[in-house]
């Protein structure tokens, strides 16, 4: 019995979707194997479709462990695509200066919702949620009508393929193709990193387990936990904006439906990487592989072909409703013993 | 000096003075902005003017507050599903009624049937979410918001993708006018849908176990009150709401947009609570300050409407008014202040005494 309490449940849940995960791609793999899932650059997409996402979920990964949410994230991202795409397109600005104005941006965003759920004490919920209405209808008073982004300098770097020497294969005339990915994937993988290292090895990550661990002790322990909260709404809402940026980079253009429900797929992400809802556990990488499912469910209903995308958005919500169900009957037995 | 017992300061410390005040300010505003935002006449048999848009667009708000007072109230936490849950409900009253086809002009089945069909479906979402919420423990936005994203979905695939047409005046009814009577019907389905809450809430003890489980749900269960059965019920009286919502809102349009109907309506509907002065950390409500808090907020989208605002920007003015309303509500805020004051009034104190030294 000793040995069962020995491994610990939240790393048990962690083992599950990253089991889950290569159980799906292998099922993947052998039901379309004849439409060429199987392909390395069918694996890489899914970080290529996904950068702005992972980057976005290693975020909420933070918030979710200090034990807040942010669901303004998915309207961040849309705002910051309009302004890209006004910015550049209308206004004529240089790429470098406009998304240098996104993240400037992305962090009196955060600032604003950090100071309110940090020093007002208002629920991170009620204030998120205006965040996310508020970004959403800023992004319609910006325009209404989609704006494509053709500017060189931003097509270049989103554009620039980054070819991996392994694992070619053969096209039709004869050609080594070699899989490819573009820069936004390395820099989603470096946040990912650093946020990792930040997390676990700083004074400020591990005042943020401390904090969501317990606030009350936290604060007996002298952090300073108002402090805390605001800088991770901050740096949030700074992250959320690279999300944004790399998002962009995918789709190349600012709408105002963009990205709806990205707020869910972060949250989801999360949690399928056995981040705790009750804060003070979790693990960016987790959230990696959560990101990486979805991917997978995405590409299973493209490659099936007959299916309608809302099927992605309701199978992330059936996942999303299992771990958390999962969760909550291990706090259960946890509480028991 | 005083003698009446009467003053401002009481006045103000009153529950209701917040909404009623709110509501006047944004009377106020349109009666300068819109000279003629007063005016009634009588278009074609029904009632017309702004204000009587505002009562009747407002109805399925004030019904939605009704649901979601008591959820705030019961589980501090709100639900954001509610637009969703209406447009499943929409979806499918008129699937039912369409038999499978985008656009039919005569039933395929009656209209009762796919009615109550369409309040199960509603009430089952609200099921799902108390399940979540009260047996499971699960935060409440967090398990709304499963319903929030994945509820449009589950609506477009009983449409599939497609917005269903019910192009028979009898599903117009509820959306328009009952006979020749010049009120839009909305409201009396509002007004029959509040005096049933109200008699609900002033005849039996309901309303009194929400507020103690909302206050301390684990001294409740010490009273011996059941709190996961009143959450529980919370949720299913919301997802109820939601449908009833959900029904006016398609008999309006006699049509099914699964995209459409009820957008946004969550944060209208928190708005109309946080305004009737309750608290969205639970506890003690007050139903009449939600429904003044509705129509409120109603008043305030017409206005904005008639100066001009497209319906996608409005949400930033709401976002704005809720940040003001939950920011005033904070206990912090006023330490806050009073901080800054003693601060100031410290240093004043300081260069005092170094100019008279």
């Amino acid at each position: 019995m000793k040995k069962f309490k020995d491994i610990d449940t939240n790393k048990f849940l962690l083992a599950i979707t990253i089991v889950m995960f290569f159980v799906m791609y292998i099922a993947g793999m052998i039901i379309f194997n004849k439409q060429g899932f199987a392909k390395p650059q069918v694996f890489l997409n899914l970080f290529v479709n996904n950068a702005g996402l992972i980057v976005i979920a290693t975020s909420m990964t933070m918030v979710m462990i200090i034990g807040g949410i942010d669901i303004s994230v998915g309207s961040l991202v849309a705002m910051d695509c309009m302004i890209l795409g006004d910015l550049m397109m209308n206004k004529n600005w240089g790429a470098w200066a406009s998304m240098l104005f996104v993240l400037f941006i992305g962090i009196i965003y955060g600032s604003v919702q950090g100071f309110l759920i940090s020093y007002l004490n208002i629920q991170p919920f009620i204030i998120t949620l205006a965040g996310m209405f508020f970004g959403r209808g800023m992004t319609a008073v910006i325009s209404t009508q989609m704006i494509s982004i053709t500017n060189e300098t931003f097509s270049a770097i989103a554009q620039k393929k980054i070819t991996i020497p392994l694992f070619g294969t053969m096209n039709k005339h004869g050609k080594m193709m070699y899989p490819f990915i573009y820069p936004s994937v390395i820099i989603a993988l470096v946040i990912l990193v650093v946020m990792f290292v930040v997390l676990k090895y700083t004074k400020f990550g591990r005042s943020i387990y401390a904090i969501g661990g317990n606030e009350q002790s936290a604060m007996l322990m002298g952090l300073n936990v108002k402090k805390t909260k605001f800088f991770v709404y901050v740096l949030d809402g700074f992250l959320a904006s690279i999300g944004g940026i790399l998002f962009c980079m995918n789709t190349m253009a600012g709408f105002v439906e963009q990205a709806k429900g990205f707020e869910m797929d972060a949250i989801a992400g999360a949690v399928i990487g056995g981040t705790l809802l009750t804060g003070g556990v979790g693990n960016v990488f987790g959230s990696l592989f959560g990101c990486m499912i979805r991917g997978t469910i995405e590409s299973f209903i493209s490659f099936q072909g007959t299916l309608s995308s809302w099927w992605v958005r309701i199978t992330i919500a059936l996942l999303l409703t299992f771990f958390i169900v999962l969760q909550s009957i291990f706090q259960k037995v946890k509480a028991k013993n | 000096m005083n003698n009446k017992g009467f003053s401002l300061k009481d006045l103000t410390k009153k529950r209701l003075f917040m909404p009623i005040a709110c509501l006047v300010v944004v009377l106020l505003i349109n009666l300068i902005k819109t000279p003629d935002f007063f005016n009634i006449s009588i278009n074609n048999g029904v009632l017309y003017g702004y204000i009587i848009d505002v009562i009747n667009r407002g109805s399925e708000l004030a019904i939605l507050a009704i649901g979601m007072t008591l959820v705030a109230s019961s589980s501090g936490g709100t639900d954001i599903s509610v637009g969703a849950i209406a447009a499943v409900a929409a979806a499918v009253i008129t699937n039912i009624l369409s038999g499978g086809t985008d656009s039919v002009s005569e039933f395929h089945a009656p209209l009762a049937v796919a009615i109550l069909a369409g309040l199960l479906v509603a009430v089952l979402c609200g099921m799902w979410n108390g399940f979540l919420v009260a047996s499971l423990k699960i935060q409440p936005m967090v398990a709304t918001l499963i319903l929030y994203t994945a509820g449009r979905g589950i609506a477009q695939l009983i449409t599939r993708g497609q917005i269903t047409y019910i192009r028979v005046d009898a599903y117009k009814v509820i959306g328009s006018q009952f006979g020749h009577n010049p009120v839009p019907a909305p409201i009396y389905v509002a007004i029959f849908m509040i005096v049933v809450a109200a008699l609900f809430l002033k005849y039996t003890a309901f309303g009194l176990y929400v507020q103690t489980v909302g206050i301390n749900a684990k001294a409740a269960r010490l009273v011996g009150l059941n709190p996961v059965k009143i959450q529980f019920l919370c949720y299913m009286i919301c997802g109820l709401m939601a449908g009833i919502a959900g029904v006016i809102y398609s008999s309006r349009i006699y049509s099914c947009d699964a995209n459409n109907i009820g957008l946004n309506v969550e944060m209208d509907a928190i708005l109309a609570v946080a305004l009737g002065g309750n608290s969205l950390a639970g506890g003690k409500f007050s139903l009449p300050g939600s429904l003044i808090g509705a129509y409120t907020i109603q008043a305030l989208t017409t206005s904005l409407y008639a100066m001009g605002v497209s319906s996608d920007q409005l949400p930033v003015y709401k976002a704005i008014v809720v940040v003001i309303i939950v920011s005033l509500q904070s206990p912090e805020l006023y330490k806050l202040i009073k901080h800054h004051k003693k601060t100031g009034a410290e240093k004043k104190n300081l260069i005092k005494e170094a100019v008279q030294s």
